[in-house]
């Protein structure tokens, strides 16, 4: 099943990348055929297999939880965008 | 000087032959030469490096060096290192300058080296030419009109022009072992977990991992050694002993049993390519080495798998540039939504944006169980093919790559032709085995390579056989025409 132009505007919004008019059609046709790729999964029996998440079975490590280490807000927020009084600025969300 | 291997460096160095002040100085001037030819390098830290050096030489003097004192190497801009820009290959991270080093800059740095720079790289390692990188293509040192390979085309084009002995890479499916067969060179990426991923950018969590590039083995040894080890900061790291990789690359390779897989030399294999690498197996079963046919029957749906997994494990990691904390933003956005989805279209090129779109699909209501899911159970027999071969062999080799360096441009036209070409190497980051690759011959006057799959945290037994071939083939000392000269 082919993506469509109306998929391509959903996919865009939940990944939230602004796709332009000019470039819709390419993305378009870029998508559907590696879509053609993945599609050639549907023929592999995967009856009973149990998904593979960690190639050596690995889980997760716990802690004790303690303070390991401390942020410097300063050093972090020095490279972004727009900072005062700490906090980050984004444009007003409610108006 | 700049021929010289890490590990003759490395004697020279302790024996005082020179200083790393002077082999800096060489080498970095190499680099301000070359760099507007293959643009290897992305950032150039002259003033760093010196610093680094002569702390190098003082300890030299003092007779307190670690092993890697004062040798120049560079770093994969994907590493984040302190104070020096860490793009990525993108325009989203061109002004980032991340306030720590990765655990691997951290490692190499106490392990003595000194850092040259940021190699140039597909855009968030996405690629397998170079062509993503918001900088420009690396160009292949062998033929300036051919890709170098990607995602770490600058660290493998560096290392084959002799800018630095040896430099770091990283591998989802293929991104150390794909450019050091186009560019000759001898590149490792080790079992998942050996090394940390801690300060690496991810791009797919279950299959990225760091690794070494060099022009042979016993120097990817010297690398390894100090990259590998357990990091607690690395949730997926492996606490397991890192067993002395230069101990055991001299052992005779008699009754080593290598399997040869009949996927890997099937329909779409250059014959040049298949020629080289049937007289690398030669060379090996002269040495003792016994070679087995094997199947790893799953091994076309291993490009499948990893167009689904790759792509829905970066849409995850990706989301986190949003112009809000780092990296790039749009000007004047109206409102939040378009402070993310400009930011985001402009931060980030074509294929990193084709990528994170299918992830998204792949990941969507509705698609999980028919995509994701499908792929890790594809995952699981991918694995379950390799155990059964390991059950009767120690190491597979086959081609690294099924061609030689293709030229600009040539796969431009369709993804799916430019993803076919890590059709021998996705396997192993699937299954999460380590892999090597090597140079093994010329076609058309250009490299190629002979891939080593090891068992789960056997690298030294993959460096062993690839040393030993070493000794006895002079492929990994052929240098570029036009460096040679």
């Amino acid at each position: 099943m082919a993506i469509q132009r109306a998929d391509i505007e959903k996919l865009s919004f939940l990944a939230r990348i602004d796709i332009t008019e000019d470039t819709l059609a390419a993305t378009a046709d870029g998508i559907n055929r590696v879509l053609g790729l993945i599609d050639q999964l549907r023929a592999a029996d995967t009856a009973g297999i149990a998904p593979l998440a960690h190639p050596l079975d690995a889980t997760q490590r716990l802690r004790e939880d303690a303070v390991s280490e401390t942020v410097d807000r300063e050093a972090l927020q020095a490279i972004a965008p727009a900072v005062e009084a700490g906090l980050y600025l984004v444009p007003k969300v409610i108006e | 000087m700049h021929d010289l291997t890490l590990a003759e460096m490395c004697h020279g160095l302790a024996r005082r032959e020179f200083s790393s002040s002077e082999l800096t100085r060489h080498l970095l001037a190499r680099c301000a030469a070359t760099n507007p030819v293959y643009n290897a390098f992305i950032t150039l830290d002259d003033a760093g490096a010196l610093t680094q050096a002569a702390a190098a030489d003082a300890r030299l003097a003092a007779g307190d060096a670690p092993l890697l004192c004062g040798v120049p190497i560079a770093h994969k801009d994907i590493f984040c290192t302190r104070g020096l820009r860490t793009s990525c290959g993108s325009r989203m991270l061109d002004n980032f300058v991340a306030p720590y080093d990765a655990t691997v800059v951290e490692r190499l740095a106490a392990a003595g080296v000194v850092s040259l720079g940021k190699t140039n790289m597909d855009e968030f390692a996405m690629g397998s030419s170079n062509e993503t990188s918001y900088y420009g293509p690396v160009k292949n040192p062998w033929a300036l009109d051919c890709v170098p390979g990607g995602s770490s085309g600058g660290s493998a084009a560096a290392v084959a022009a002799r800018l630095v002995p040896g430099a770091t890479a990283t591998d989802t499916g293929g991104s150390i072992r794909q450019p050091a067969a186009l560019c000759g060179v001898t590149g490792l990426k080790p079992t998942y977990g050996r090394v940390s991923r801690w300060g690496m950018i991810a791009f797919a969590s279950s299959l990225d991992q760091a690794g070494p590039m060099a022009r042979s083995a016993e120097d990817v040894a010297l690398l390894l050694q100090a990259m590998a080890g357990f990091d607690e900061r690395d949730s997926t790291c492996l606490d397991r002993p890192v067993p002395d990789y230069r101990a055991a690359l001299d052992q005779p390779l008699d009754g080593l049993r290598i399997g040869v897989p009949a996927e890997y030399f099937g329909a779409g294999l250059n014959p040049g390519t298949e020629q080289a690498v049937r007289e690398a197996l030669s060379e090996l079963e002269r040495q003792g080495a016994r070679l087995v046919d094997i199947r790893l029957p799953h091994s076309d749906l291993a490009v499948p798998a990893y167009y689904v997994i790759a792509p829905a494990e970066a849409s995850a990691n990706l989301s986190r540039f949003d112009g809000v904390r780092y990296g790039h933003r749009c000007d004047n956005p109206k409102d939040l939504r378009d402070l993310f989805m400009r930011s985001r279209a402009e931060g980030f090129g074509a294929e990193v944006q084709r990528r994170i779109l299918i992830g998204t699909y792949c990941l969507s209501a509705g698609y999980y169980d028919a995509y994701y899911n499908k792929a890790q159970q594809v995952r699981a027999l991918i694995r379950q093919d390799f155990l059964d071969a390991f059950a009767q062999v120690d190491l597979i080799l086959g081609p690294t790559c099924p061609n030689p360096a293709f030229a600009f441009g040539a796969k431009g036209g369709d993804p799916v032709a430019m993803y076919l070409e890590d059709i021998y190497t996705i396997a192993a980051n699937l299954a999460g085995l380590p892999a090597l690759s090597m140079p093994c011959g010329l076609v058309d006057g250009k490299p190629v390579g002979v891939q080593i799959i090891g068992n789960y945290f056997d690298e030294a037994r993959m460096l062993n056989a690839a040393h030993r071939f070493q000794q006895a083939t002079d492929w990994h000392r052929r240098a570029p025409p036009e460096v040679a000269a």
